[in-house]
């Protein structure tokens, strides 16, 4: 059959979901787990020393990656814990500044599902519409940043729609009302140039396993002089911010992730630039029905993102991986499979946010390319892609009723 | 092949779905689902002598959703309307080897498709009558 010939070799188009760790940086983290496995808080032993220089020295590449001091980064273990610490920890230790939170409409879960926490300890918590190609909507961030607002998050970049948000603006405009601003880098730290001197951010999250760095290793900017509260409470690491004994093996993964994107990233932008072009155009010109998501421009290099009409995600994603392509939905139906029950089935809050009808998500997939792509994977995949559509549209009962 | 939380048999129907089409002049036609829920289902039905010869879908949902359509299909064929009634959802989810608890209104749908389309048959009768 057509596609058993083709699991041969997967075309992995799933990037944005995560990476593969680099090879490199495999090979930096091997001494960290039995040789150098000494706890880096025990600076006063021989075993302590080296892991304590190893963290060191990750912090200044992870520091250089941003243009941000060493002692500005902050090592926690997700992107969701450096989005839990800075939200948390900042609007605890800023209270004095207000009671308001704002959150753009298409913040990631980390960031969405802390306001029910945050409403239980007393804050105000409000959302920013975007607009349809997924920006944040400056109208409406500038009548919610009324006094009394603490802090806004807002993401550098959208995983699920590729669209980068205007986080230089956003920040002048909150800088200019003494308002402070986190914003969720985890899907652009490490792909796109990220400079924390140019961008009015008081906090950046820098997720590893998003370029090539193992799961497990995260870090938070912080700004200097920004307070910040501590949200688990125990030792003294990272400098009193995130307790616990430091995960040096991928730490240091996460630093020669750091320092391999910083060198790499412009011819990385480039190519995967050209690549996404190839992707889109192609799925311009072969498919009807299509709607693609997010900015057209100012987007993620390689990451495509769109909707098909009278074809469900979950299916058309099933069918790409029967031809050993990797990609997302946002479909309700391709959420969360395991869930308990159908509760648990719910379409895309970005793909809502920017106007997609919940109906629609379902018709939803994004490729997020990466720099093992290939320009021929890109057209085996333009190849593959109509005939599954074709498919799958001749399957459904609405294709045929819509057209008449 | 098993795919994530989808069983072999999902998946064998989902790839290779049996009786997808239409069928001209049926004896009864049930559409149920809606757009917004994620799936809908259409189920032909050929029925002679009170008996279901021939069945036929066409479905857009997810790769669950397919594969119920697909077996409900193959279940039905060859049986009684009696019969065909007496088929439950449990008993589609089981032919396909189980379906994850998220999916289970899949098989659901199937079941209402069916009932959906025996009731079309049954209005029909009377209208011709």
């Amino acid at each position: 059959m057509w596609y058993y010939i083709c699991l041969m070799k997967r075309i992995y188009f799933d990037h944005a979901s995560t990476t593969p760790v680099d090879p490199r940086v495999l090979e930096a983290m091997r001494p960290y787990f039995s040789e150098l496995f000494g706890n880096p808080s025990s600076v006063l032993i021989e075993e302590g020393a080296e892991p304590r220089k190893a963290l060191d020295e990750a912090r200044l590449k992870v520091g250089r990656l941003l243009n941000a001091e060493a002692d500005e980064i902050i090592f926690t273990a997700s992107a969701t814990e450096s989005n839990n610490l800075a939200i948390k920890g900042l609007a605890l230790a800023n209270r004095n500044r207000g009671n308001r939170i704002l959150f753009s409409d298409i913040e990631h879960y980390s960031v969405m599902n802390q306001a029910d926490f945050l409403k239980s300890l007393g804050f105000e918590v409000d959302y920013v519409r975007v607009d349809p190609y997924g920006l944040v909507d400056m109208e409406d961030l500038e009548r919610k940043a009324k006094p009394g607002t603490l802090l806004v998050s807002v993401m550098m970049a959208n995983l699920e729609i590729g669209t980068i948000e205007p986080i230089r603006e956003i920040g002048l405009l909150l800088k200019s009302r003494g308002i402070l601003l986190h914003s969720d880098g985890a899907g652009a730290c490490g792909q796109i140039p990220v400079d924390v001197r140019d961008l009015p951010v008081d906090s950046m999250t820098v997720s590893a396993h998003q370029f090539y760095g193992p799961k497990g290793a995260a870090a938070l900017y912080l700004k200097k002089g920004v307070p910040l509260r501590p949200v688990m409470q125990g030792g003294y690491q990272e400098m009193g911010y995130r307790a616990g004994t430091e995960n040096v093996p991928a730490i240091v993964g996460l630093g020669e992730a750091s320092r391999i994107a910083a060198e790499e990233m412009a011819l990385r932008v480039e190519n995967l630039t050209a690549l996404g072009r190839r992707l889109w155009g192609g799925i311009e010109k072969e498919i009807d029905y299509l709607h693609f998501t997010g900015h057209p421009t100012r987007r993620l290099p390689g990451h495509v993102s769109f909707w098909i009409e009278f074809v469900e995600g979950e299916s058309l994603l099933l069918w790409l991986n029967l031809n050993g392509i990797a990609s997302v939905s946002g479909s309700a139906c391709a959420s969360n499979v395991l869930a308990a029950d159908e509760t648990g089935l719910k379409a895309s809050h970005v793909l809502t946010a920017v106007g997609v009808p919940p109906e629609i998500c379902h018709g939803s997939i994004a490729f997020s390319l990466g720099p093992e792509n290939t320009e021929a994977e890109v057209d085996f995949t333009l190849s593959t892609l109509p005939e599954i559509v074709g498919k799958l549209r001749e399957m459904s009962p609405l294709y045929r009723k819509t057209l008449l | 092949m098993a795919q994530g939380p989808y069983s072999e048999k999902v998946m064998d129907h989902f790839m290779h779905p049996r009786n997808m089409g239409e069928i001209e002049d049926p004896s009864g036609v049930g559409e149920v689902g809606n757009p917004a829920c994620g799936d809908v289902m259409r189920l032909y039905l050929k029925i002679e002598n009170d008996t279901i010869i021939d069945a036929k879908f066409k479905t857009f949902g997810c790769g669950a959703a397919i594969a119920s359509s697909s077996m409900t299909t193959e279940l039905i064929k060859g049986k009684s309307i009696d019969e065909a009634l007496a088929i439950s959802n449990e008993a589609v989810a089981e032919a396909l080897g189980g379906l994850p608890p998220a999916k289970q209104h899949c098989s659901v749908l199937a079941e209402e498709a069916l009932q959906a389309a025996l009731e079309d048959y049954k209005k029909k009768q009377q209208e011709g009558k």
